[in-house]
């Protein structure tokens, strides 16, 4: 996959949020969005990040780019430690790691045209290159993405939401980034726009060798897209596994019951097993042990004991569940 | 029409135009469908080919004229046996349908509750409103809802604001308030598009099993084709404020003569199953979805004929851009609109 170390590597990551309530004694309270989050992330390889809102998979893509300022642990990327590099020491990285958005209504400013949208990052990271120059990449960078050089003079309003989110694509690939954050970027998307879309990433993955971090709450599109599959729930990874392998075999019952609730286009196959109830709990409180056994139909005993770290269960294959004699189900 | 039992609400002909800076725009052109007591419908079609529009303009909510103009029927069975037609209703009278007789749930329940309102008063203002009941007993009867959509501790819940529950308990309280009155049409409008898919399970499972207790028929609007496979019993497509097909869902998905029906249901993502697992995931994991190209045309300039020609793989110059295709019936209760039908239906793979 890569040659020594990976372009990205996680250890231990933490992101807490101060809950500021106003009250003295809330003070001590804290959100743990991200606890302890550790993978590795390949040059050109993309990981799927899963798990239901609220389970902190945005905070630890904004984390990961330092977009925000992680509590604990550490991050390398491309071999150098970007934890705690200032503003300054971090700019000549940032180009390098980009960020899809996903509401590409809001993530556009409405005042300002397509080309001077993509001429922004130009002119903070590549101030040597002077008008032409920027053009000729703006003009480059709307064709990547399959748009017309014409649209530059053009403003967001005059486009379709897939159209949008294609200059939200062309504004992240600008700076020519080895590594991109792709939070939910389909998501608010048509279901044929949809496809236009990942067909993209796909393709532009192929052809510039991107490693990415793919988010989103849509297995089946995360599965199309992704090498391999990181589950979260409550800020801790649960299982993370080749593609294939956690698909075929899911070792986390976390992940059994997003497969199982994941709607199937097909009437024969009838509805979709509820295998979760409730909601998620808050991540104020978490439940102790494992987080996920209030709404675990497997948990035991044992399961509100310890927290579960994440252990192999198969090549490359890693899951936190303390149960490993359970047969789980695939989908299909 | 096929349906699982008479129809309880029949739409003819709804028409919706909307006036604009531009010139008028026929949001809603010549809709027609019918659902029986039981039935599912989903109302299927991306962002824009007036699937909302169609069922505010059933449940009454758009504005009036001149902004926005109306026309064709809306009939809603009575017990005896004739019916009442909504559209020409006093406004009064169909305050006394909506809500009671036939009810809406919306996408989004934190915009569509009253943030500044207990979620039991919420609940109970309908039965206060429809059912002439005191407060006391409103709200007992708030509870006994909340319990029946899957609320815990639903006394306590009685007093929370909307802001306290999470998306998926919003939705639920949206489910309840929307069966106080015991109607007998809901109208969902992408009712389970904001919620993870986990919540989205248990509220699909949550309306088919209330649907089973009490008869009602459901109008399920959703771009969601995987939803649709799961909760509907017929399937209607729109696309540019048109219907384009309509048929039982098992041929829908099977066998859809209509190529962008086609197209929606090839361009959905899907897990690979169980079946096709071993061998070809590390290839078709990643192979390319078949997308549609193209995007919904603007409504102020809609192509000549066909709407749908412009993206259409099959379309044939000179045939598809020069009427708009009349609805023809390829099997019963399975309309289309496409001229190519049957040319379409006899090579679909």
């Amino acid at each position: 996959m890569e040659d020594g170390a990976p372009l990205l590597a996680v250890e231990g990551l933490r992101k807490w949020f101060p809950l500021g309530g106003g009250l003295s004694a809330r003070w001590s309270e804290t959100v743990k969005a991200v606890d302890g989050v550790s993978f590795t992330i390949g040059a050109g390889e993309v990981l799927g990040l899963v798990g239901e809102s609220g389970s902190g998979k945005t905070t630890l893509g904004r984390t990961v780019i330092r977009l925000a300022e992680p509590t604990g642990g550490a991050i390398r990327f491309a071999g150098r430690d970007i934890t705690h590099l200032s503003r300054r020491a971090l700019r000549p990285i940032r180009r390098r790691m980009q960020l899809i958005f996903q509401d590409p209504f809001a993530s556009l400013n409405p005042r300002m045209t397509i080309g001077r949208i993509l001429a922004t990052p130009l002119m903070i990271h590549r101030r040597e290159l002077g008008r032409r120059a920027r053009e000729e990449k703006v003009a480059e960078a709307l064709e990547l993405v399959g748009l017309s050089a014409r649209f530059a003079g053009r403003y967001p309003h005059e486009f379709s939401g897939g159209q949008r989110q294609r200059v939200g694509i062309a504004r992240a690939l600008i700076l020519g980034p080895e590594f991109l954050v792709a939070d939910e970027p389909v998501s608010a998307l048509d279901v044929s726009v949809q496809a236009q879309v990942v067909n993209l990433l796909l393709e532009l993955r192929a052809r510039l060798d991107l490693a990415m971090l793919f988010i989103a709450h849509d297995l089946a599109v995360v599965a199309h897209i992704s090498d391999r599959i990181a589950v979260m729930y409550l800020g801790r990874l649960v299982e993370l596994g080749p593609t294939a392998a956690l698909l075929a075999a899911p070792r986390h019952p976390y992940t059994e019951a997003l497969l199982a609730a994941a709607p199937v286009p097909d009437p024969a196959r009838g509805r979709a097993r509820v295998l979760l109830a409730g909601d998620i709990p808050s991540p104020v409180n978490p439940p102790s042990g494992c987080a996920f056994r209030t709404r675990c139909r497997y948990a035991l005993a044992a399961c509100a004991e310890t927290v579960p770290t994440l252990h192999a269960v198969g090549p490359e294959h890693a899951s936190s569940c303390i149960r490993d004699d359970l047969a789980l189900a695939a989908p299909g | 029409m096929s349906g699982a039992g008479e129809p309880v609400l029949e739409v003819s002909e709804l028409a919706v135009r909307f006036a604009s800076t531009g010139g008028e725009v026929a949001a809603v052109n010549g809709v027609s469908f019918a659902i029986g007591r039981g039935e599912t419908l989903a109302l299927v079609g991306e962002s824009g080919s007036g699937k909302s529009v169609t069922s505010l303009a059933v449940m009454r909510l758009l504005p009036g004229a001149p902004a926005c103009r109306v026309s064709g029927a809306v009939r809603l069975a009575e017990p005896d046996g004739k019916s009442r037609e909504l559209l020409g209703l006093p406004a009064e009278a169909m305050c006394r349908v909506r809500g009671d007789r036939v009810s809406m749930i919306f996408q989004e329940p934190m915009t569509s509750l009253n943030p500044v309102v207990a979620v039991g008063e919420q609940i109970a203002e309908a039965i206060r409103f429809h059912r002439g009941a005191g407060r006391r007993e409103a709200l007992a009867a708030a509870e006994a809802l909340m319990e029946r959509v899957g609320i815990p501790e639903p006394r306590k819940r009685l007093a929370s604001y909307p802001h306290h529950l999470s998306g998926g308990q919003r939705q639920r309280v949206m489910i309840a308030m929307a069966l106080a009155c015991d109607p007998e049409v809901l109208i969902a409008d992408e009712p389970t598009t904001a919620l993870d898919v986990t919540v989205q399970a248990q509220i699909l499972d949550l309306l088919k099993r209330l649907q089973e207790r009490t008869g009602m028929a459901i109008l399920f609007i959703t771009h969601n084709l995987g939803v649709v496979a799961e909760v509907a019993d017929r399937v209607l497509v729109m696309y540019a404020g048109r219907v384009v097909e309509e048929a039982p869902v098992g041929p829908i998905f099977r066998r859809p003569p209509m190529p962008y029906t086609a197209g929606l249901i090839a361009s959905v993502p899907r897990l690979p199953t169980k079946r096709a697992i071993p061998i070809s995931v590390e290839k078709e994991g990643k192979r390319r979805l078949v997308a549609i190209r193209g995007n919904v045309p603007d409504p102020l300039h809609l192509p000549p004929g066909c709407s749908f020609a412009p993206r259409c793989e099959r379309a044939e110059p000179g045939l598809c851009d020069r009427d708009v295709p009349s609805v023809e019936e390829a099997a019963p209760g399975h309309r289309v609109r496409c001229v190519r039908w049957r040319e379409l239906a006899g090579s679909a793979a």
